[in-house]
């Protein structure tokens, strides 16, 4: 009942990202290409019609979602990477670091996440690999805390106290051991960070503090054409809906993710 | 019962407790002003120049150096901020020139009421769904509604609210205004409609974690043995539901509604903008547009502190409402017992 649901988010998630790998080439006219009227209604070729500068829609929709998804998918990966190696050395280290990790990761948990990314980016700039980092510094804790969980939790069973005696080295017990059981809810977290990120991602472009703005991007074009909700919808809609398609796919690759496993566990418990 | 417990009535475990989760709270806050305070002030190569743009003439780079202090050594800067802020002072604002305390208390009574309807609307309705959900577990309904839940927890929260928006500016939908347009000479209770649009959009978005929270917690409560024992004793199952069960559902929820509130205030600077609510979070927008500095490092640093007192209550609520935590006799035996919260995919493992 679960492999559905895996396929499903896997599906919808690589169907977004070809639409935004392959659409830059796909694209009948060029990003800042003044084509057609102002919010000019969909006809002819441009299915999406036009927006409030006159561009082709499909073509920036399609040019548009490269910057967003990159910049979500190396957010996530990087918070996971260095998320999961403070969590994994903050639970099987001594009290002390133990402590300090955790408690930092408190102290910014303090902070919601899209205020300390407002706060980065509108003090140092706004190029794409410090928004990607800002980012990750805001999802650096919930990963933080969810590896230290997991990896004490883990460190207590059996196996590893019988890898212990077998005389092991710490680090075969670490890569051997403890990582490939707390892989899962990892995965599982970084499916969720993706959705998040793409949301405040585009969200952060939306306020205008993303992409700077010829550019196209998802976000942006919301922002952009927003005055002319009403004239013409599908300049904001068309991002909207990739966007948020995105992110379930994303999401319910978690969640089927998260539920085989519950699953299997259960079975095996 | 032995002696010593009935002969002292020594002060309650918890409160040392609490004393503790107090001083951790502060020093927390005290970080946290640090934080803030170097991401605005020490980390930017010269603010002064960052506020009036890389164009700017040196004079009047100087003279707004001056004006704010950056002149001075970088720890007595830290110093003196802190000071005036732990006095109530938080600076005047450079776009408008007023005081920025005074700008921000009406800014903070509007996102207030924002959050308050929130909270007000989405913890009944998590907790009737959570349960009637839990109640008829795996069935049609169950599942459509999860699904449906799985959706909106997807989207992103600032998508519903311009569909939102969108949905109400159209003809024959005008009985709602699409845009909060308050008449700030009037109070808040005379023009509610202008909340109920972000007050739904930031519902929707904080629905399915608190709801998904109470169904599991109660999926879990329904599975125990006590539930079985009070079954067995013949007490009506409506009972057990709203008496037993419920009760200890609603602890973690309360973790759940501090984690809620936590996102919230991430959302509604990204809900305000898009209604135009005239709360803080478009007060922010505006201050970060206007590269109004002492504004945004107020609005910033008392948002945190508000997170850290949310938690704070939380956690004090968490323990004196659970019965094993609040009799405690040791210290230890809270902070070992204290319950936080378990990711959902993690709960439903050791459900098994």
């Amino acid at each position: 009942m679960n492999e559905p649901q895996i396929r499903k988010g896997a599906l919808i998630t690589a169907l977004v990202i070809a639409i935004a790998v392959l659409g830059p080439w796909l694209a009948p006219h060029g990003t800042t290409d003044m084509v057609g009227p102002v919010y000019g209604a969909p006809m002819g070729s441009a299915w999406l019609g036009y927006d409030f500068l006159g561009h082709d829609v499909l073509s920036r929709l399609l040019s548009g979602g490269l910057s967003v998804l990159w910049m979500s998918v190396a957010a996530a990966s990087i918070a996971l990477a260095v998320g999961s190696t403070l969590g994994l050395l903050a639970g099987l280290s001594r009290r002390r670091l133990d402590q300090l990790i955790t408690w930092s990761a408190d102290v910014s948990l303090a902070f919601p996440d899209l205020i300390l990314v407002l706060l980065i980016v509108s003090m140092l700039g706004r190029a794409p690999w410090l928004i990607v980092l800002t980012v990750s510094i805001a999802f650096i804790p919930g990963v933080i805390r969810l590896a230290r969980a997991s990896a004490v939790a883990v460190a207590g069973q059996e196996f590893v106290e019988a890898a212990q005696m077998m005389g092991y080295s710490r680090r075969r017990i670490l890569f051997k051991e403890i990582l490939p059981n707390i892989l899962t809810p990892l995965l599982v977290h970084f499916g969720n960070m993706l959705t998040w990120g793409v949301g405040m991602l585009s969200g952060l472009s939306f306020l205008g503090y993303g992409v700077a703005p010829p550019t196209a991007d998802w976000g942006l074009m919301i922002n952009e054409n927003q005055a002319g909700l009403l004239v013409q919808p599908w300049a904001v809609l068309a991002p909207a809906v990739l966007i948020g398609v995105f992110a379930y796919g994303t999401n319910i690759l978690a969640e089927g993710i998260g539920r085989r496993s519950a699953r299997t566990g259960e079975k095996q418990a | 019962m032995s002696e010593s417990h009935c002969k002292t009535p020594r002060t309650p475990a918890w409160l040392s407790w609490f004393v503790g989760r107090l001083g951790y709270g502060l020093l927390t806050a005290w970080v946290i002003s640090l934080v803030v305070f170097i991401a605005t002030q020490a980390l930017p190569s010269d603010p002064a120049r960052v506020i009036l743009g890389p164009d700017a003439p040196l004079e009047s780079i100087l003279t707004l150096q001056h004006q704010l202090g950056l002149d001075q050594p970088i720890l007595w800067q830290y110093l003196r901020w802190l000071g005036a802020a732990l006095s109530g002072d938080l600076g005047v604002s450079l776009d408008s020139n007023a005081p920025v305390s005074h700008l921000l208390w009406g800014r903070f009574g509007y996102t207030l009421a924002l959050l308050a309807g929130v909270i007000a609307l989405v913890v009944p309705a998590a907790l009737a769904l959570g349960v009637a959900l839990a109640l008829r577990r795996d069935s049609r309904l169950d599942r459509w509604s999860l699904s449906l839940l799985i959706f909106l927890k997807a989207t992103p929260g600032f998508l519903l609210a311009i569909g939102l928006v969108l949905l109400f500016s159209m003809p024959h939908m005008d009985f709602l205004p699409a845009v909060s347009i308050l008449d700030p000479d009037q109070s808040l209770l005379r023009q509610l409609k202008f909340l109920i649009l972000p007050v739904v959009a930031l519902s929707l978005t904080a629905l399915p974690y608190l709801t998904r929270m109470v169904r599991a917690a109660m999926i879990e409560a329904l599975e125990s043995d006590y539930v079985i024992a009070a079954r067995l004793r013949g007490i009506p199952y409506r009972r057990i539901v709203w008496c037993h069960t419920l009760p200890n559902a609603l602890v973690p929820a309360i973790q759940g509604v501090a984690l809620t509130l936590r996102t919230l205030i991430g959302g509604a600077v990204l809900a305000e903008v898009i209604f135009s609510y005239p709360g803080i979070g478009t007060a922010l927008n505006a201050a970060i547009q206007m590269r109004d500095l002492p504004m945004i490092q107020a609005i910033v640093l008392v948002i945190t502190l508000a997170v850290v007192l949310i938690n704070l209550l939380a956690d004090l609520l968490t323990v004196l409402l659970t019965p094993k935590l609040r009799t405690a006799r040791r210290v230890r035996m809270i902070q070992r017992n204290r319950r936080g919260i378990t990711p959902w995919w993690r709960r439903s493992r050791g459900e098994a």
